[in-house]
């Protein structure tokens, strides 16, 4: 056995330590990368033009050759689906999905469209160990299937559940997920099947620094009619699909509490450690299951501390 | 035809105008120069064609509530009345004249670059159609599921999973997608 000196100790710190500064460099780098795309493209979903026709749900379909859905596409019974008090998800049959709301501040349903935001600094891509995502310059999250080994890191990752899988065979399982139409429209400079497809327009495609003046503009011009907000002009770092709403988003299904910075921040130093993912792998991926987890559990905390609250006050109010 | 109506028309307005001293209704149309019935086919695929009873529809609304400022009458938007306060009656004042079908288009996407061009949001066609249609119907309560205005087709039907194309065996109660 080798005998580890005060010498070679300071070395192998040395080195670590020299190691670490440079892929921090190196990863910091990458980050900004994402910056360098300002023709990237983008969509602003207006929450106040859906109609819950599911018209995009069905483009999707067919676009990108998914298999046959278990109702039409105009059956309306699909916005009662609930599971486990959630409403439908996108998963591996349908990248994108419509949900209905109905919050008490208005007297009509709003409808939400569901499907990959499309991030500026994508968390599944940072978190992907074999380099399966890309942004493209056009604005693009999309993924080789050929070199996923299955680890499901980018589906925890996700701070909007995206990414699920299809399990054609046990050994060969394939990341499925909106992107953007990639292949077939956006690349061409064409919008994608939805915004093609949506008849009331709830759907505005163009590059993303265009949409989001646009989304201004309508905030700016219609006052009262939206909440001075456009979900993911800051969330997680900026998305290129982005919402406007007449309600406050959490009254829609939107999870506001996601950090305004990339997720990459959060995770940076563990990051850096990426590279030598093949000497340390069953400790990474812990660290990338807490860190995941840790996601659900602080949204957990926050639902606890509300109900302890009106617990609180019920009592108060009960005792008075 | 054409010109002899127009020169009509633009006598009586002139007429009408000089009477009423009103400079921003000059030219105006008023609804005896719509046509009675106009076909939307222009977008015709997964749907057939609308034919849109345009008279019915003028006791419903005035000229500038779907027209704008195309017609020369006033328009009630304050955000319009910034420029169009005395804009005159258009030489185009069909919705397919401004609205565009391929709205999304690479040549339209970079001209929205130009900090001069205030019409940055101007919807698409089919955009424009249902955004005027189905906003006003919510309001008076008049039809606004898909079909009740065109029919699906064939293509439609496929497009949708539905009617001939419907998935065997689907229930519709509890299904997610
Ligand atoms: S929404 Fe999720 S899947 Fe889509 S780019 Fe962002 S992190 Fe990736
Ligand atoms: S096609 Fe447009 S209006 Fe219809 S559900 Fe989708 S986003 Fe809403």
């Amino acid at each position: 056995m080798k005998k580890l000196n005060r010498r070679s100790f300071i070395k192998g710190g040395l080195a670590t330590t020299a190691a670490v500064t440079v892929l921090k460099e190196k990863k910091s780098a990458a980050s900004g990368d994402f910056d360098n795309y300002p023709e990237g493209m983008g969509v602003i979903v207006d929450l106040t033009r859906c109609v819950g026709c599911r018209s995009c749900e069905a483009a999707c379909n067919k676009e990108q050759n998914l298999p046959e859905p278990e109702v039409p596409f105009d059956d309306f019974s699909v916005f009662d689906y609930m599971h486990h008090g959630e409403k439908r998800r996108t998963d591996e049959t349908a990248y994108t999905i419509v949900n209905r709301y109905n919050p008490p501040e208005i007297d009509h349903p709003l409808f939400r469209k569901v499907q990959c935001n499309h991030c500026n600094e994508p968390a599944c891509l940072t978190s992907c160990f074999v380099n399966a995502y890309t942004k493209t310059p056009e604005g693009a999250v999309i993924y080789n299937a050929k070199v996923c080994v299955g680890c499901r890191t980018c589906m925890v990752a996700c701070p909007f559940y995206i990414p699920a899988f299809k399990y054609s065979s046990a050994f060969k399982p394939q990341i499925m997920k909106c992107i953007f139409c990639y292949d077939t429209r956006l690349k061409n400079g064409e919008p994608p099947a939805c915004v093609e497809a949506c008849p009331q327009e709830a759907l505005t495609f163009g590059r993303r620094k265009d949409v989001l003046k646009i989304g201004k503009q309508r905030i700016r011009e219609t006052p009262g009619k939206y909440v001075d907000h456009i979900y993911g002009e800051h969330e997680v770092g900026g998305t290129a699909w982005m919402y406007l709403s007449s309600v406050p988003f959490d009254k829609v299904g939107f999870d506001t509490h996601v950090p305004k910075e990339p997720i990459i921040n959060s995770v940076k130093e563990f990051l850096a450690m990426v590279p030598m993912v093949l000497t340390i792998w069953p400790g990474l991926f812990v660290g990338f299951h807490l860190l995941a987890t840790r996601k659900d559990k602080v949204r957990e905390m926050e639902k606890e501390a509300e109900l302890k609250k009106t617990k609180e006050n019920d009592e108060k109010e009960e005792q008075a | 035809m054409q010109t002899r109506k127009k020169i009509m028309r633009t006598a009586l307005a002139l007429t009408t105008g000089a009477i009423l001293f009103a400079p921003g209704h000059l030219f105006a149309m008023d609804a005896s120069d719509a046509p009675e019935t106009v076909t939307i086919d222009s977008l015709a695929k997964y749907y057939t064609p609308v034919e849109f009873d345009h008279l019915m529809h003028v006791g419903y609304a005035s000229c500038e509530e779907c027209h704008h400022h195309t017609t020369g009458v006033q328009v009630a938007d304050p955000n319009c009345l910034r420029c169009h306060a005395n804009t005159p009656e258009a030489d185009e004042v069909s919705c397919v004249g401004c609205h565009a079908a391929d709205r999304f288009n690479d040549t339209y996407l970079s001209t929205l670059d130009d900090p001069r061009i205030y019409h940055i949001d101007k919807p698409g066609l089919k955009g424009a159609y249902h955004l005027n249609c189905i906003g006003c119907h919510v309001i008076i309560e008049g039809p606004t599921g898909c079909q009740d205005c065109h029919a699906m087709t064939e293509a439609g039907e496929k497009l949708f999973n539905t009617g001939k194309h419907a998935p065997a065996g689907g229930t519709s109660s509890g299904a997610k997608h």
